[in-house]
């Protein structure tokens, strides 16, 4: 399993601040966007412009994960 | 000085943090919660943050910033939480020798922020209503 962080609307979408999802470690980004959508339908609307970080720096789709990485998923920023 | 906060942020105070005998220009940014936007009309304004990955990325901003002007001092500082109409969500204060530098570092600085560091804002508008400001989405 994987722990992963939502913040704003994904949160607020999923329910959660955090969810866990079924993981094998070596996948990568796009992986965690399709298994998040099939565990949690309502973040499917915020997919095409998700933002994923692994371990506080932000991560195409490309990157693998492993178990023991921090995770986050989050709609693009607003801050300031 | 980069920080996160939920209280009112003293900007008089991050202002002196960053004078210096070395800068000849001092420059401070304060970004406010505006009342009226394309038409409507806020009430509050929720701000949420990813704070380790947050203070990460504002730490980068200013390794940045710090390599591309001659920069004295630098600060950041973001208010997290419900703010009113008025109220800072943002100071940045920089310091250069001089003052083209310290306002091309200061824009660069907000500028930056507002595209890279994990924060979020949430409208509450007066009919009720609330909307998170995603750009783009």
């Amino acid at each position: 399993m994987l722990r992963v962080k939502l913040f704003a609307q994904a949160r607020q979408l999923a329910g959660s601040s955090e969810v866990e999802i079924p993981w094998t470690d070596g996948e990568c980004v796009s992986k965690l966007k399709s298994v998040l959508t099939e565990q949690h339908p309502k973040l499917g609307q915020l997919m095409p412009r998700l933002l994923v970080a692994v371990n506080n720096e932000y991560a195409d789709d490309e990157r693998v994960i492993d178990g023991k990485d921090e995770v986050a998923c989050f709609p693009p920023v607003s801050g300031g | 000085m980069i920080s996160l906060t939920h209280s009112p942020i003293d900007y008089q105070a991050l202002t002196e943090s960053v004078r210096s005998m070395q800068a000849g220009a001092v420059v401070l940014f304060l970004g406010t919660v505006r009342e009226m936007t394309q038409g409507r009309r806020t009430v509050a304004l929720d701000y949420e943050g990813y704070p380790q990955m947050a203070e990460a990325k504002m730490a980068e901003l200013e390794a940045t910033a710090r390599s591309r002007w001659p920069v004295v001092e630098l600060g950041i500082v973001h208010r997290l939480g419900r703010l009113a109409l008025g109220d800072i969500s943002v100071a940045i204060a920089v310091s250069c020798p001089h003052r083209a530098q310290a306002f091309e570092a200061g824009q660069f600085l907000i500028d930056e922020l507002k595209v890279s560091v994990p924060i979020w804002k949430q409208e509450n508008w007066d009919d009720g209503s609330t909307q998170w400001v995603h750009p783009g989405a």
